[in-house]
């Protein structure tokens, strides 16, 4: 008989969640299998994409390259929650405005490594956009919509307080 | 006033991307999100060699097999071979294998974890024969590993009298470029789901860009009648034409294991395998030998194009054609002579890939304009400028150019917004004593829009608006969303036309079973072919409208819905249909290879400032700019996108996206090391649009999509040659490629001057 497999708790967009899984899937599988936010994207498996990119403690991390065994106690959040009530957050609306999605599937990673940007440093310059954003690899775009996007959001001032408004949730 | 220039309040404005908000809230769904009740997965057994013939194919004992479902060519209902434009190419190996990574077993199970192991117990053995791994051995013919004479296609596009031309210039200049492969890339990798029943026959739901092509497969491998089989597009995260043919295969095996298994099958790549599976941009080398006068205008060019195709002939017979027709550049010359062919090898075929051959000519004739201005010691703005083509004037398959043309106007935007005069005057002095040396490169090119030549008549697609008994204004066309923005554009063009709200619109699901057959997502032809259909026939329905249900002239939003509803009432339904018409005079002639190749061409000058490091030799793009003439825009955050990303991927095919091919296979097929550029690799880029309305495009629309990928790598590789005075002729150029020209000069001439 096999042994059981181990529950891991973690909170995830606020919400606290238990999964009983092999203790080395990857958080990318066990938030899209296990708890089905597929909003989260497989671009690569090896953490070169930044596409299945979520912010974990805090960190911005590449969900693929993390086993669920290093997400005991964590708090999470992913694409599925940047919106508040139904109301985009602004950097979605900046995306949206500014033409920063194309295909879309690397914008979940692109928006929470924007995030962690805009959380730390709530007035990046273009260079610090680049660089920020330079672990995520968009094919579709060449960028310069997402910088718009991005240097948009945070000049509007709201990403900031939206930011740190869950920051206090938690 | 014409249709194409009358004023509008919907297109050419800055509207949000029609299904944006799903995308950034994360609920988009795309194939890998979707799962369905009993679902299994499937996966590949692949050929490990180039070419030979399969001795036996075992299964390990090790392995439960009565757990999996297993297939083999053996499996197939009807034809086993692809359908594309010939049909040579086997949807599973039988017998024989003509490269790497050819499938030959496919495996289902539930559980995707066993199915690792399981493929890794599937023993296949080979007799294996010579193989053919580059264009020339393929020309040597000392195997034919296809048809004949290893010949894929070939053209001769004749004009004028090169032979007697060569005594009369004052210079002949001669040249050989290469281009390498390229993978598309997209984010999201190849990915089907299929189900099957007796009663329904075949449904595929796929990342796919052409429902209608993976559904001709799919009724010849089936043996289904056509309306036993389904195609629907999932949301589709980048194509870039990967996946224009390739989910013909995937869809095709999936649906295999589907009807073995009777369940439904998920097959999704992984990186590695679409990698090193699915197609890539063609190889290509091009030979120019131009004869000029000493004013540096054009007398005679005698161009060899071999392309290599890899192991079947896919697209490689169009894509060989949009690279003839696009070798000349765009430019007047008497005399012309292309010899073109494409070469069977043993690798995985070559396919579609945003511009469609034309980057592989651009980067040729562009870069070969500045050898040549360099041997006449003239400005290479000036001997392009000394041969443009202007209205009037004929192309080398004898097209007429009828629309109004503003090549120099293009030229001189690009060379102001960029400063080019002054910048190259500043650099060629701080060049002299710096370790940084700085340049600038142009590139002028055109892109054809539309299917090549008789094309667009063959594909003859019909397109649709409708309103659904719900009060649905929908748009019904098989041209699929896949980023570039076909869902935003054609929703505007009928919102526009119905004289409607753009939130009033929408897209019907991109389903055979529902949407007729606009043609193939491809060929920079949605907007322009697929617009003008939806703006006809959303124009067809208002005056049906007007005619028939007494919807009066500057109607409102509840006009439109009670007229549509007396309009069902008299005839059951609310449907507008419109069928492709080739505008007035376009005539092809395939055997001659002459006469009107594209009813319209996108042209654009673009400008590249480059650095070039002596001392790490890194080539840099400082900052690039883009000036084109692409028709009407219909929204210009989403062309600027298009333009933006496609000068990105021509960046990436320049200076960093390099294939490694070792006996056959690709060695890098990984993101680690198969290098796109990334965020901080992409310089600032100005986009600039003129705008002249193509009269028989949607609102005026030109093709889009694919021309800013065809200039970059010339305009990069000729800014590189400014700085460093040496001419490159093969991308992708590499550091260690930058240094062995560096030092190679040095060789001769002494050490670099710092």
């Amino acid at each position: 008989m096999s042994t059981p497999l181990p529950t891991f708790h973690f909170s995830v967009n606020g919400e606290r969640k238990q999964v009983q899984t092999p203790p080395m899937k990857r958080l990318l599988d066990v938030l899209r299998e296990d708890l089905c936010l597929t909003g989260t994207k497989e671009g690569c498996g090896e953490g070169e994409c930044g596409s299945c990119s979520v912010r974990m403690n805090g960190e911005l991390v590449n969900s693929c390259l993390v086993p669920v065994l290093q997400a005991e106690g964590a708090t999470i959040q992913t694409v599925e929650g940047l919106a508040t009530d139904g109301r985009l957050h602004a950097l979605q609306e900046a995306f949206l405005k500014c033409g920063g999605a194309q295909c879309g599937i690397c914008t979940p990673g692109m928006l929470m490594a924007s995030a962690q940007l805009i959380d730390r440093n709530p007035h990046p310059s273009l260079v610090e956009v680049r660089e920020a954003l330079s672990g995520n690899l968009c094919r579709c775009t060449g960028y310069m919509r997402i910088f718009e996007s991005v240097l948009a959001a945070a000049a509007s001032g709201k990403a900031e307080t939206e930011l740190a408004e869950k920051h206090d949730a938690r | 006033m014409m249709d194409s220039t009358a004023k509008t309040r919907i297109v050419g404005a800055a509207l949000p991307r029609k299904e944006g908000i799903d995308k950034l809230a994360g609920r988009a769904r795309y194939v890998d999100d979707i799962q369905r009740e009993g679902m299994w997965y499937g996966t590949t057994i692949r050929s490990s060699i180039p070419r030979g013939l399969i001795r036996s194919v075992t299964f390990d004992t090790s392995v439960d097999w009565s757990e999996f479902t297993v297939v083999t060519a053996a499996d197939i209902p009807g034809e086993n071979c692809i359908q594309l434009i010939i049909a040579d190419q086997p949807c599973l190996a039988d017998g024989k294998v003509n490269h790497c990574e050819e499938a030959i077993v496919l495996l289902a199970h539930p559980d995707k974890h066993k199915l690792r192991a399981a493929a890794t117990a599937v023993r296949v053995e080979y007799d294996p024969l010579p193989a053919v791994l580059s264009i020339e051995e393929s020309e040597r013919q000392d195997a034919i590993v296809w048809g004949e004479d290893n010949l894929l296609k070939s053209f001769l596009l004749q004009k004028g009298d090169v032979d007697s031309a060569w005594s009369t210039a004052a210079h002949i200049v001669e040249g050989e470029y290469r281009t390498g492969a390229q993978e598309h890339l997209y984010i999201e990798n190849n990915g089907v789901i299929a189900e099957y029943s007796a009663l329904h026959g075949v449904t595929v739901w796929g990342s796919l860009q052409c429902p209608y092509y993976v559904h001709k497969s799919l009724v010849k491998v089936f043996a289904l009648p056509e309306a036993k089989v389904r195609v629907i597009q999932t949301e589709t995260g980048g194509a870039f034409g990967g996946k224009e043919d390739y989910p013909s295969t995937l869809g095709c095996h999936a649906a295999l294991l589907a009807m073995k298994s009777g369940h439904p099958v998920k097959m999704v790549y992984d990186r590695m395998e679409d990698l090193a599976a699915t197609t890539k941009r063609h190889p290509s080398r091009i030979r120019h030998k131009t004869a000029v006068d000493k004013n540096g205008k054009l007398l005679a060019m005698e161009i060899d194009l071999a392309t290599d195709g890899g192991a079947y002939s896919t697209l490689s017979s169009t894509v060989l054609s949009r690279a003839t027709l696009h070798s000349t550049g765009p430019y007047v010359c008497p005399n012309v002579r292309v010899r073109a062919k494409s070469w069977a090898t043993n690798t995985v075929p070559y396919g579609a890939f945003r511009g469609f051959g034309a980057p592989q000519a651009v980067f040729a004739i562009e870069r070969h304009m500045d050898e040549i201005a360099a041997v006449l010691s003239m400005d290479p703005i000036e001997l392009r400028r000394r041969n443009f083509l202007h209205q009037g004037d004929t192309t080398a398959t004898e097209q007429t150019m009828r629309e109004p043309m503003i090549l120099d106007e293009l030229m001189d935007r690009a060379l102001h917004e960029s400063d080019y005069y002054a910048k190259r005057k500043i650099f060629a002095r701080e060049n002299h004593t710096s370790a940084i040396k700085r340049g600038m490169g142009v590139a002028a090119f055109y892109h054809g829009s539309g299917f090549t030549g008789s094309g667009e008549v063959y594909l003859n697609s019909l397109a649709a608006v409708d309103v659904t008994p719900e009060g649905k204004v929908r748009v019904l066309v098989s041209s699929t969303e896949f980023g570039q923005g076909t869902n935003t554009v054609l929703t505007q063009i009928a919102a526009e036309a119905l004289e409607l709200d753009y939130r009033d619109i929408e897209m019907a699901p991109p389903d055979t079973g529902i949407v007729p057959n606009s043609g193939p997502t491809v060929a920079s032809r949605t907007t322009m072919v697929v617009g003008r259909l939806i703006e006809r026939a959303s124009k067809q329905l208002v005056a049906e409208l007007r005619e028939h249900a007494n919807l009066e002239a500057d109607h409102t939003r509840e006009d439109f819905f009670v007229a549509c509803e007396r309009l069902r009432a008299a005839r059951g339904k609310v449907l507008s249909e419109c069928r492709y018409e080739a505008p007035p005079g376009i005539v092809w002639d395939d055997q001659k290879y002459q006469g009107e190749a594209y009813p319209a061409f996108g042209w654009a000058v673009y400008v590249a400032q480059v650095e070039v490091d002596t001392v790490t030799y890194s080539a840099e793009v400082e900052n690039f700019w883009a000036v084109q003439e692409v028709g009407r825009v219909m929204n210009p955050v989403l062309a600027t996108g298009q333009i933006e990303g496609g000068v990105a991927q021509g960046l990436g095919y320049a200076l960093y996206e390099k294939v490694i091919w070792q006996d056959g296979r690709m060695a890098n097929n990984q993101m680690t090391n198969y290098i796109m550029p990334t965020a901080e690799d992409i310089p600032p880029i100005h986009v600039f649009f003129e705008q002249m309305p193509y009269q028989h495009g949607g609102y005026g629309a030109k093709g889009l999509g694919e021309l800013p990928h065809d200039g970059p790598a010339p305009a990069i590789l000729n800014a590189i040659r400014d700085a460093t005075g040496i001419g490159f002729h093969s991308i992708p150029l590499l550091p260690e490629d930058l240094f062995a020209g560096l030092m190679a000069r040095s060789l001769i001439e002494g050490p670099a001057t710092l």
